[in-house]
């Protein structure tokens, strides 16, 4: 309970308030209205609007002044079907898991070794998490640069480990990683600052329980940190999957839409992008966004339910 | 000693790996043309390479930048001031939009009795959850209709929508936090409700509202895909415009760097600024500690 005294001093009461006459209904109404009417606006029409488009066949830029042509699901089937549709969702999924696992992991690292006291602490924290405010087109753009054949990556590759360069940008079967290396740059502070959260709140005296029994270093680890931090790290782990699934900016200054050499980066998001924005194919644009939107609910929906088990189950 | 050693080794690695990017897109930013591109990196400004602000005054004055195959041409790199002012306005109005509006639906869901509040709140996150491709399409037509394309108006209202779930979720819980007793407090005293928001509660929340607004601005400073499809010119912000210098011919990276270096130093400051409150700006509030 709070003490009624340490509320704010307020000046002399009037007698008949102001705006008296604003009932609390009328109140709840109308500072909610604005938000939500905003928010129906500008995503459950146009959500409603390009479900209504994926079953169409139509094209924004060649045929504007028709209407839309219905064909039913043949969107869906077609896409479906084909197997490059897969591919992106393949790629996406390669792309995905080892960004997040990496930042996981390292992100849990860098925490353990900043969970101590020492000079600096401070600013080096909040200089680590520089990378995740910056803007994802301009981090893109410097790798892209520090990347390139004959870029400073590549010099030291050579001059200090003495291996022949690596092609970041065109080759096959890099250009995926080189991506990955992008996004754990950017996002390991995320994942450290959380860990970091996590590691601050396990009791002080489980260690001295701990220690009293003489329990191992990784005792200590499997038994007491891992299980305490835990539910925030599958709270930080869904974040993480659910961005770098739509991620795009970086993929697109890295690799253009096309994805880069054979379209080995090519993710979901930049092919949507290209068959509706670059193709102009609106109803088959809309149908792949839908199974986009799909995909994602259903992942989200099976992880929360291992989230849960796992929370019961301790 | 040895684990001390480790320590600060492993400490100096993770920092290496780190700082290494950001401290060379400063260091590009003062080279001269034919130092950014030689083969051997030039890495130390006095002793590798003699710096310049060539690139800066370029980029900020329109001036010329002499180099040993000529004078290079300005080119349009004066739009760089363009581009800003206009990221500056774009992600000023929307967020205070966003802070202004959320606020007020964060109010009322911390304070009253709303039916069917969970899925309303539910409905809200969801919004931020939605991959953007999915919504694009019918946006862009939709504009194109209203004239809205390149228009500040346009990106101000898609930035203060996609702002506005954050920020309701972030204030709610911050409200949850101040103390129901403030505004009863001061309504047996005499005030109606709307005064004890405004005189009570809001000056409570003051700084809370400013390290959201901090976090909406960095998205609507950052955001790239909007700007990039929904403009042609007039109205198109900073992260645009850099990908766009790439695209043509030979990369000036010199020039380009220093263009960054200048945009980021805003979201540095800012990022400094809320260093505190940084774990619940990046869950959502979920995250309090």
């Amino acid at each position: 309970m709070t003490n009624l005294s340490s509320a704010p001093r307020t000046q002399t009461p009037r007698m008949r308030p102001r705006f008296g006459w604003f009932s609390d209904r009328w109140i709840a109404v109308s500072f909610l209205t604005p938000t939500m009417l905003l928010l129906l606006f500008m995503t459950v029409f146009p959500l409603i609007w390009s479900l209504y488009l994926s079953f169409t066949e139509w094209s924004v830029a060649r045929n504007t002044r028709e209407a839309p042509v219905w064909v039913g699901t043949q969107n869906y089937v077609d896409l479906l079907t084909n197997e490059r549709t897969w591919e992106r969702f393949v790629v996406t999924g390669q792309f995905v898991v080892p960004a997040v696992v990496i930042e996981l992991v390292l992100g849990f690292a860098v925490a353990m070794l900043l969970n101590r006291k020492f000079a600096g602490r401070g600013a080096l924290m909040t200089g680590l998490l520089i990378p995740m405010m910056l803007s994802p087109v301009v981090v893109a753009l410097f790798w892209r640069f520090m990347m390139q054949g004959d870029g400073v990556l590549n010099y030291y590759i050579e001059a200090v480990l003495g291996v022949p360069p690596v092609q970041w940008l065109t080759g096959r079967s890099v250009a995926l990683w080189s991506l990955v290396l992008v996004d754990v740059w950017m996002w390991t502070p995320f994942m450290m600052l959380i860990s970091l959260a996590g590691l601050s709140a396990v009791p002080k005296y489980l260690y001295e329980a701990a220690a009293v029994y003489r329990a191992s270093a990784w005792f200590r680890f499997r038994h007491i940190t891992l299980p305490m931090v835990t539910p925030l790290l599958l709270i930080a782990i869904i974040f993480r999957m659910m961005d770098a699934y739509k991620l795009f900016d970086q993929a697109f200054v890295l690799f253009g839409l096309g994805g880069g050499p054979g379209r080995s980066a090519q993710t979901a998001a930049l092919y949507i992008y290209q068959v509706a924005f670059d193709q102009f194919n609106t109803g088959e644009g809309s149908a792949l966004g839908y199974i986009m939107l799909v995909v994602i609910i259903a992942l989200a929906n099976i992880f929360i339910r291992v989230l849960n088990q796992a929370k019961t189950g301790q | 000693m040895l684990r001390r050693i480790l320590f600060w080794l492993a400490l100096a690695l993770v920092i290496f790996y780190f700082a290494f990017p950001l401290y060379w897109i400063v260091i590009s930013s003062f080279k001269t043309i034919a130092d950014v591109t030689r083969a051997t990196p030039a890495m130390l400004p006095f002793v590798d390479f003699q710096q310049t602000l060539a690139n800066y005054s370029s980029i900020l004055l329109g001036t010329n930048i002499e180099s040993e195959t000529g004078v290079q041409a300005a080119a349009s790199l004066g739009e760089f001031r363009e581009r800003l002012l206009n990221s500056v306005i774009i992600s000023g109005i929307s967020t205070a939009l966003a802070v202004g509006m959320g606020t007020l639906a964060a109010y009322a869901f911390s304070r009253f009795r709303i039916p069917g509040e969970g899925d309303l709140l539910f409905f809200i996150l969801s919004t931020r959850m939605l991959p953007p491709v999915v919504v694009l399409i019918p946006i862009f037509l939709f504009f194109s209709n209203l004239g809205l394309r390149d228009s500040y108006l346009g990106l101000i209202i898609l930035y203060t929508s996609a702002n506005v779930p954050f920020v309701v979720w972030m204030m709610k819980g911050f409200f949850d936090e101040i103390p129901l007793e403030y505004e009863e407090a001061a309504m047996v005293d005499g005030y109606s409700r709307i005064e004890a928001v405004w005189k009570i509660v809001i000056p409570e929340a003051i700084p809370a509202m400013a390290a959201t607004a901090v976090f909406s601005a960095i998205v609507a400073w950052n955001e790239f895909v909007l700007s990039n499809l929904l403009n042609r010119n007039y109205a198109s912000t900073v992260p645009p415009y850099l990908n766009s210098i790439v695209g043509v011919g030979q990369v000036e990276w010199g020039r380009l760097a220093a263009a960054a270096v200048l945009f980021v130093i805003p979201i540095i400051v800012f990022t400094f600024l809320v260093r505190n409150h940084l774990l619940r700006g990046v869950t959502f509030g979920a995250v309090r500690r």
